[in-house]
């Protein structure tokens, strides 16, 4: 099953828009297979059956500029040296690195460029000598919206990205993939706000438009470098919503809404080419998975080195990838925190690939104790249960515009959440209540097209600072 | 004014509740009957914002209702404002606040910008991937009382320092107070680098403004 009809945003593009569901059943939607597997960089599998730790590490505080070039590029050697000996010492089977670029190494992608083949060369030598399969993921991060309002379709930042996408293959990557902020100028006062219609504006309206224009381009670098184009992440607006919640900014009704209203917006990378795995940060990714069948990574407990969150195990029920989101190179009293992480990783990938490897019943036993841990604890938690996921994803394909399908995401979310309490099965904390009553409201009067939407938005956002003609609007 | 009835008057309630219509409407039929600016804004407006931290930071409020909260006040303030210039008042303070250089991450400062301004401070707002030489020339500019910074990367962090430097050379050190915030920020940090104050959220950050301006 894949894309089947035509709903481009933008001219030009090809995307197709997926109407079916790859896994209809709650009970194949399990960790470490996914419909259509991805094989990368030394013969990494990727959702064939197993479970992939998949590591991510970054700088302690340290300025980045010419300067401190040699000691930053001595810290990237550092981490990965401490991971692949740790790797090879555990007899890891598989390991996937991911190098998410900082700002400097993106507006100068010589930079990022220079860092990626140092962990190339490493993974390299770690598959020659040890016989571990690797696989190297690039993230240029999205430097856009360093200039206010983001200019998102030309512009210096806008090449810099484009120039790291094109240097990527021969630095020595083997996926590409991005946290794209597209509509996040928006998304962030409606966040802040609590205001349903301009958050689903920003993320069915302007983060879609935005993600088929940048997708069709990075899609378009991993053709012509031979590598893959894996995914894509809502971290600027789910996440920040998940880490505001946590921190009792927001209420986590809100940001369980977010994230299922933020899967649209992830779709559209898949339906521009994108194979997988998705970025670990999206936690929207159990839904991408059950519509498009690519494989996902995922973060939660292990993540607690970056953020804390709610969805520590259940984050991990249907997982292809299991990572750490990101760590700092500092000093624990084991090893650095990078090696710490990655035994961490290491540790929870060979229990669930165990189970995996033991019987298919155990594995979804694993996969529901996993769910069950987390699901009634947190509405954010419970919009990731295998069922609600299935539920949910079938009420998104319904449509085909992206706007028209965050709505209904939203809408069903709430409903969904409703219910949920009522029958028990959800715990939602007293003064949340009052919220999802104010959510439903705000809902029942939400446009019901992008056409009506954007004629709403117009006056309302006209000193907002973004430009409208960034996302192909008038 | 007995607290309970402060907490029962209109326009207190309305702050509260984050009525903006309301709380203009009210402040300017006050300022009509000739009530004094000044006590609309410290009998019932800034304790009405107070009730408001508190609530949040019992977990009661979220954001949200600060920042309607907040709006409401501001309204108000539109009305009161002149008139408290015209008789000689000067805000609390200045505050020139702004993310460091290198870093676009600004929910957390947008936070804090107008829980200050609802808490009766001028806020000079620099936006985000502001230079030191910005913020010295801002202080400059506004003759601010403090400065307030965030950084939500370590990799930017650093940048802190590097104001405070500047503000050092540039001479005017002595006239500001500097507060920092964000999320890898310790005030172990604000220690090694010599900054005044630190707060891990936007209503201490409002009630920290306040210590160092009365210090």
């Amino acid at each position: 099953m894949g894309p089947v009809n035509s709903a481009v945003l933008n001219q030009g593009s090809t995307r197709t828009a997926f109407r079916t569901l790859a896994i209809s059943s709650p009970d194949e939607l399990v960790y470490g297979c996914a419909p259509s597997p991805v094989i990368a960089g030394r013969g990494l599998e990727i959702g064939a059956g197993t479970v992939v730790p998949e590591i991510n590490f970054t700088l302690p505080p340290l300025e980045i500029n010419e300067s401190t070039w040699p000691e930053i590029r001595k810290q990237y050697a550092e981490m990965i040296d401490g991971i692949c000996t740790r790797a090879a010492a555990l007899e890891l089977p598989g390991l996937l690195a991911e190098f998410e670029t900082l700002p400097p190494m993106t507006l100068r992608p010589e930079w990022g460029a220079e860092i990626t083949s140092i962990l190339a060369e490493r993974l390299q030598r770690a598959t020659d000598v040890h016989g571990i399969k690797t696989a190297l993921r690039l993230t240029p991060n999205d430097t856009r919206d360093h200039i206010r309002p983001p200019l998102m379709r030309h512009g210096e930042c806008w090449d810099g990205m484009c120039r790291l996408f094109d240097m990527a293959a021969g630095a020595g990557a083997d996926l590409l993939a991005i946290e794209s902020t597209g509509g996040k100028e928006i998304c962030d006062e409606a966040l802040m706000n609590a205001d349903l219609p301009t958050l689903l504006f920003a993320l069915g309206v302007l983060a879609p438009r935005d993600m088929e224009f940048l997708w069709d381009r990075i899609v378009l670098a991993c053709r012509q470098g031979n590598i893959i184009p894996s995914g894509d992440t809502a971290c600027g607006f789910a996440n920040t919503a998940m880490v505001l919640a946590e921190q009792r900014m927001v209420p986590r009704v809100f940001a369980a809404v977010v994230r299922v209203a933020s899967v649209p917006r992830g779709l559209v990378a898949y339906e521009c080419g994108a194979v997988g795995p998705s970025k670990d940060c999206a936690y929207e990714g159990p839904y991408i998975k059950a519509i498009t069948g690519a494989p996902i990574s995922m973060e939660g407990r292990s993540a607690a080195c970056a953020h804390l969150s709610s969805v520590g195990n259940i984050s991990q029920a249907v997982c292809d990838c299991w990572s750490n989101e990101s760590v700092q190179n500092v000093r624990l009293l084991s090893a650095s925190a990078p090696v710490v992480s990655l035994e961490q990783l290491a540790y929870d990938c060979r229990l669930l690939n165990t189970a995996g490897r033991s019987s298919d019943a155990d594995r979804l036993k694993m996969r529901n104790w996993l769910v069950e841990s987390d699901s009634a604890m947190d509405p954010q938690a419970y919009v990731l249960r295998p069922d609600v996921v299935i539920r949910l994803a079938g009420e998104i394909i319904k449509y085909e515009n992206p706007y028209q399908r965050t709505r209904a995401a939203a809408i069903a979310t709430l409903d969904e959440l409703r219910k949920a309490h009522a029958s028990g099965d959800v715990k939602i904390p007293r003064n949340e209540i009052r919220w999802l009553d104010k959510f439903c409201k705000q809902a029942e009067s939400l446009p019901e097209t992008e056409e009506q939407i954007c004629d709403q938005m117009r006056d309302q956002l006209k000193d907002a600072p973004y430009l409208p003609s960034e996302y192909g609007l008038a | 004014m007995s607290e309970t009835n402060i907490a029962e008057h209109p326009l207190y309630i309305a702050v509260l509740e984050g009525d903006a219509p309301t709380a203009k409407r009210l402040t300017q039929e006050a300022l009509d009957a000739g009530a004094n600016p000044q006590d609309l804004l410290s009998v019932f407006m800034i304790p009405a914002m107070d009730e408001v931290g508190r609530l949040f930071e019992a977990n009661e409020y979220f954001v949200p209702e600060l920042l309607i909260a907040a709006r409401a006040m501001k309204g108000a303030m539109e009305l009161i404002r002149p008139l408290l210039v015209e008789g000689g008042a000067e805000p609390i303070a200045r505050v020139v606040i702004g993310t460091v250089r290198g870093d676009l991450h600004d929910i957390g400062k947008n936070l804090v910008a107008a829980m200050l301004e609802g808490g009766g401070f001028e806020v000079i707002d620099l936006g985000v991937d502001v230079s030191p030489e910005k913020f010295a020339a801002a202080v400059k500019e506004h003759k601010a009382q403090i400065v307030a910074m965030s950084a939500l990367l370590t990799t930017t962090m650093p940048g802190m320092k590097s104001i405070i430097e500047t503000l050092v050379t540039e001479g005017v050190r002595e006239q500001v107070k500097v507060m920092i915030g964000g999320a890898p920020v310790t005030q172990r940090y604000a220690d090694e680098i010599g900054a005044d104050a630190f707060s891990d959220n936007a209503s201490g950050a409002v009630r920290t403004a306040r210590s160092l301006v009365t210090a």
